[in-house]
């Protein structure tokens, strides 16, 4: 069972977003990237996919800042191998990337053809494109998402994949191997590392890095401005202690005929 | 020439999305402002029925048995035909589970672009303009819409629901050559189990978020549910921790809610959960940041921290009932 | 002090394997197994696994048993054991970290809070997952001058390391914002690290994750190493534990006190500016750090008796004897475990023992307690009869003037 893992880091929404200025861009000065939540997840599935089946699960990025420390705990975490994709400075679009890792997954030693490769089903930037269907198009492979449960027949030729509905309700599917499945959750929450088996992984092992070929497509969208929401319409704001405002609360339940 | 406006009608479980029909008002619009027609796109099997509720100019059934259920192998296929075939202007996909995958696979299918997570479309200068949600809604993007054929995910809210036509539209049915032995196939839905509550049926709901931080504290949602005769719900990173059943859950990969009342306790109010509660007839948003995405849906709110205003409406609203 | 000899001689080289060959090692070998550390334990009666018995298996050689099993989450590090211990063993200093970081290191599933925190602990410097820039953003409230030292390098007397709950918690903030006060009130030449500081990291440490106290000492350190001051004051009771007992082995010279010490020893100056009558009954809550660890049992007892028209009452156990509110050694976020195993929180217990002394005011010295004992207040329904106060937040209460009022 041999797995690919991509992940992708963004922007991390605990710190405060700025916007360039030039108006229409993310000031990356100010980003403090972070591993995309599902494709944490999709890690993690893909290790518990090992922890049954045996095999090899391979991650791989795009070079960035802090990608090193996502790609080692990875490791440390059980993955095989962490190649990363030098791409150099700017930030690729989710259509970019899967683009160049399109052309550049094939010319990676040994990594392709994988039995399966997954990844996050949806990353918060993905304006122009998410990456693991647009990646399945383009080396075309089977595709499904929002994948919240794996099974690898013993043949290791198919897989049953659960997809998640509205309201709880899953989807059973059959998904013929090799095939890109998008991660919405692991069937268990993302295992955690210790920080001194990272940093011993840091020691005992390395980062494969690999040259992209230069970039022939560029986004296809044409961002015009970057803006901070304005709140259309914002809720009348209460203000007192928490026991004037239920008072006050109360009182407008009251008046609907709810309290 | 100009092609149609496409909305690709959702559907699932006999039912058209509610969503679906937001579109059709965003895609009667566009078609109007650009002097074109406006097509719904039905995929389905032994769905044809659905067509009569569809406010287009006319709908473009497909019917095969692969498309019995949402399967985006065939789905894919079946639309990128379509297109080739029909050259639409624009193509508005729902932002939903059922067409999340499709959303994916179409555009690099057919190497046409894709503007995602879209809130707004509207003609400005010439050229038609995106309002496009990132990074879980924090930023907020103005797109320019490229040339034909473009596919936009359209997220919920961005104009009301169009109302069923007064006369069934005219549907035309497209044969579309699908592969025979599909690598990804349907085979079952496994409901949740039965015995739980079902909150699209409740008129209250206590819903709770990250910020009720601990299991326990859910007992303070409990308790006022209880004092208002509703139930509680919650956001997907509670149901994530096993806080609560799926069944609780309330947003995109969860149920859809239309209550009375929508008590936002804790929850930041990013899109994937406003979807599922922005149509509550009252929603009351409480939340430690007054910056928190949750204050632009909701019509009364207050800053402070869950875990004090949680006893205290419940502490108010028994008092009056005393 | 005699303690933190201790610890120099446990240095990060000693581990579970070259324990019993240490000096400190050896003296655990000289436990009797009388079981005193199993009956003071407050969750005795479902830890598997009390010191006794750990050394027994030690002794043995079937120590891997033990870190086999999940029932150390339940050491709450409250030191309780070790003051009792008749044989004077240092088995929260010595023995229960190395027990309890190796159990962690076996865990096959880390309890979803717990997790958070120490991920939240290791990006953002604080168990919260809050910015570190927002570290600083209660300073503005405070009412009193602040100095942050990145904006305002000088040397300074007291650099006051204030601690994530203390920070970034609603209630934490009411005691910074007392804290500055009293230190304005005395002219103390204080300042602050602000987004610079982070997490001590010694309940990560003491829950079994040493690798991120390694890191957050080094950068705690590397952060001090900029600034010149003469001592360190914290809010903190397990940064004052870690800073004091620990850090000087890494490195970390200057002397280190907590607020309610620290502001004990000047009563002569604050006893006159406490002004204001407050009329309350208190009873005090001995923290594990202050109290048994640190055997300051006195010092908040003077501060108290020198509010105006406070009168104080003790809980049955008090001082050597005070149970642990639940919150050291990762029991901040593992109530949800707790309860799965279906225990109850103890500081629903402490609390119940609180109310019945009949004060109005349960007053406490480490930011921990302020959050759980009025959790379990609320929980148990005793909003109404019972606050919780920081001592340092009933001193700034009786400073009076505009500024000295109750929040």
């Amino acid at each position: 069972m041999n797995t690919l893992v991509l992940m992708k880091m963004v922007p991390d929404t605990v710190e405060e977003l700025e916007i360039a200025p030039d108006g229409k861009s993310l000031d990356v000065e100010a980003v403090r990237p972070i591993v995309s939540e599902r494709d944490d997840h999709a890690l993690e599935q893909a290790l518990l996919l090992k922890d049954k089946h045996g095999g090899t699960v391979t991650v791989v990025a795009l070079e960035s800042r802090d990608v090193d420390e996502v790609l080692f705990t990875a490791l440390a975490k059980g993955a095989d191998r962490a190649v990363k994709v030098a791409a150099g400075d700017a930030m690729l679009t989710a259509a970019e990337t899967a683009a160049l890792l399109a052309k550049v997954l094939p010319a990676v030693p040994n990594l392709l053809p994988a039995q399966l490769i997954v990844s996050g089903c949806q990353a918060i930037d993905d304006l122009d494109g998410v990456v693991a269907p647009s990646l399945a198009e383009r080396l075309q492979l089977p595709y499904l998402g929002i994948v919240t449960g794996v099974e690898v027949a013993a043949d290791g030729g198919r897989a049953t994949v659960y997809k998640e509905y509205a309201g709880g309700t899953r989807g059973r599917y059959v998904v013929c191997l090799p095939a890109v499945l998008g991660v919405q959750a692991a069937e268990k929450p993302p295992r955690y590392v210790p920080v001194a088996k990272v940093r011993a992984t840091m020691k005992a092992k390395t980062i494969e890095c690999v040259e992209a070929p230069a970039r022939d497509e560029a986004s296809l969208l044409e961002i015009a401005a970057m803006t901070k929401p304005q709140a259309a319409g914002r809720a009348e704001m209460l203000e007192g202690s928490p026991e004037e405002v239920a008072s006050k609360v109360a009182e407008i339940l009251s008046s609907r005929g709810l309290a | 020439m100009a092609g149609n406006i496409w909305v690709l009608a959702e559907h699932w479980r006999g039912r058209v999305s509610d969503l679906t029909l937001e579109l059709l008002t965003l895609g009667r619009e566009l078609a109007g402002g650009l002097g074109t027609g406006l097509e719904a796109v039905l995929l389905g099997h032994g769905a044809k029925g659905l067509a009569a509720g569809l406010a287009a100019d006319g709908v473009l059934s497909v019917d095969h048995a692969s498309l019995a259920e949402p399967n985006p192998e065939a789905s894919c296929a079946a639309l990128a035909a379509l297109i080739a075939q029909r050259k639409p202007q624009l193509l508005l996909v729902p932002l939903s589970n059922v067409a999340a995958d499709l959303l994916g696979l179409l555009p690099p299918r057919l190497k046409i672009p894709l503007v995602n997570f879209c809130r707004d479309v509207r003609a400005a200068d010439g050229r038609l303009e995106a309002r496009c949600v990132l990074y879980g809604g924090k930023l907020e993007a103005t797109v320019v819409v490229p040339g034909a054929p473009v596919v936009i995910g359209v997220l919920p809210g961005s104009r009301p629901a169009s109302a069923a036509p007064a006369a069934a539209p005219p549907v035309t049915d497209v044969a579309v050559e699908l592969p025979g032995d599909l690598k990804v196939r349907f085979e079952q839905y496994i409901d949740p189990e039965p015995g739980d509550v079902d909150v699209t049926q409740k008129d209250v709901l206590i819903s709770v978020g990250r910020g009720i931080q601990t299991q326990d504290n859910i007992a303070l949602a409990e308790e006022l549910a209880a004092a208002l005769g509703g139930a509680v719900s919650a956001s997907r990173p509670v149901i994530d921790q096993g806080w609560l059943p799926l069944t609780r859950q309330v947003g995109k990969s969860g149920a859809t809610v239309k209550p009375k009342l929508y008590l936002a306790a804790g929850i930041s109010g990013a899109p994937e959960h406003v979807e599922g509660m922005k149509g509550a007839a009252l929603i009351v948003a409480v939340n430690t940041d007054p910056q928190a995405p949750i204050f632009s849906v909701a019509h009364y709110g207050y800053a402070g921290d869950a875990l004090e205003f949680l006893p205290a409406l419940t502490a108010a609203v028994k008092a009056r009932k005393a | 002090m005699a303690v933190a000899a201790t610890l120099a001689e446990a240095p990060p080289e000693i581990t579970l394997d070259n324990l019993l060959a240490s000096p400190r090692g050896r003296d655990l070998l000289t436990c009797i197994q009388c079981g005193t550390c199993a009956g003071t334990c407050p969750y005795g009666d479902v830890m598997d696994w009390p010191p006794r018995r750990i050394i027994g298996m030690l002794r043995e050689g079937l120590i891997e048993e033990v870190l086999a099993s999940d029932s150390l989450l339940f050491c709450v590090t409250c030191y309780a054991c070790m003051a009792k211990c008749p044989r004077g063993l240092r088995l929260t200093e010595v023995l229960l970290p190395l027990v309890k970081e190796q159990t962690f290191v076996r865990l096959p599933d880390v309890p979803a809070e717990l997790q958070k925190a120490l991920t939240n602990t290791l990006r953002y410097g604080n168990p919260q997952g809050e910015s570190a820039k927002k570290r600083a953003a209660w300073i503005p409230s405070a009412g009193v001058p602040v100095r942050v030292l990145s904006a305002d390098p000088r040397p300074v007397d007291v650099l006051w390391f204030v601690e994530c709950y203390t920070a970034f918690h609603p209630r934490g903030q009411d005691n910074c914002r007392a804290t500055a006060k009293v230190l304005h009130a005395l002219g103390v030449d204080f300042a602050v690290l602000g987004s610079e500081e982070k997490c001590a990291g010694e309940c990560a440490r003491l829950a079994g994750e040493t690798g991120l106290f390694e890191t957050l000492t080094d950068a705690n350190l590397k952060v001090f190493g900029k600034y010149t001051f003469n001592r360190i004051v914290t809010s903190g009771a397990h940064a004052y534990d870690a800073l004091t007992h620990v850090y000087p082995s890494r490195g970390l010279a200057a002397p280190v006190e907590h607020t309610t010490p620290y502001f004990a020893r000047q009563l002569a100056a604050l006893k006159p500016l406490l002004t204001k009558k407050l009329g309350y009954t208190v009873t005090y809550h001995d923290s594990c750090v202050l109290g048994r660890h640190s055997g300051m049992y006195d010092e908040p007892r003077r501060l108290l008796q020198a509010l105006p028209g406070v009168k104080l009452v003790e809980m049955t156990h008090n001082r050597i004897n005070s149970t642990c509110c639940g919150g050291g050694g990762g029991g901040m976020w593992l109530d949800t475990f707790f309860k799965a195993k279906g225990q109850e929180r103890l500081a629903d217990r402490r609390v119940r023992e609180a109310v019945a002394t009949g004060a109005d005011v349960l007053a406490v010295s480490c930011p921990y307690e302020v959050s759980r004992f009025e959790d379990s207040l609320k929980v148990l329904g005793y909003e109404k009869k019972m606050v919780v106060r920081d001592v340092v937040e009933l001193l700034a209460e009786a400073l009076g003037g505009p500024e000295g009022g109750a929040q």
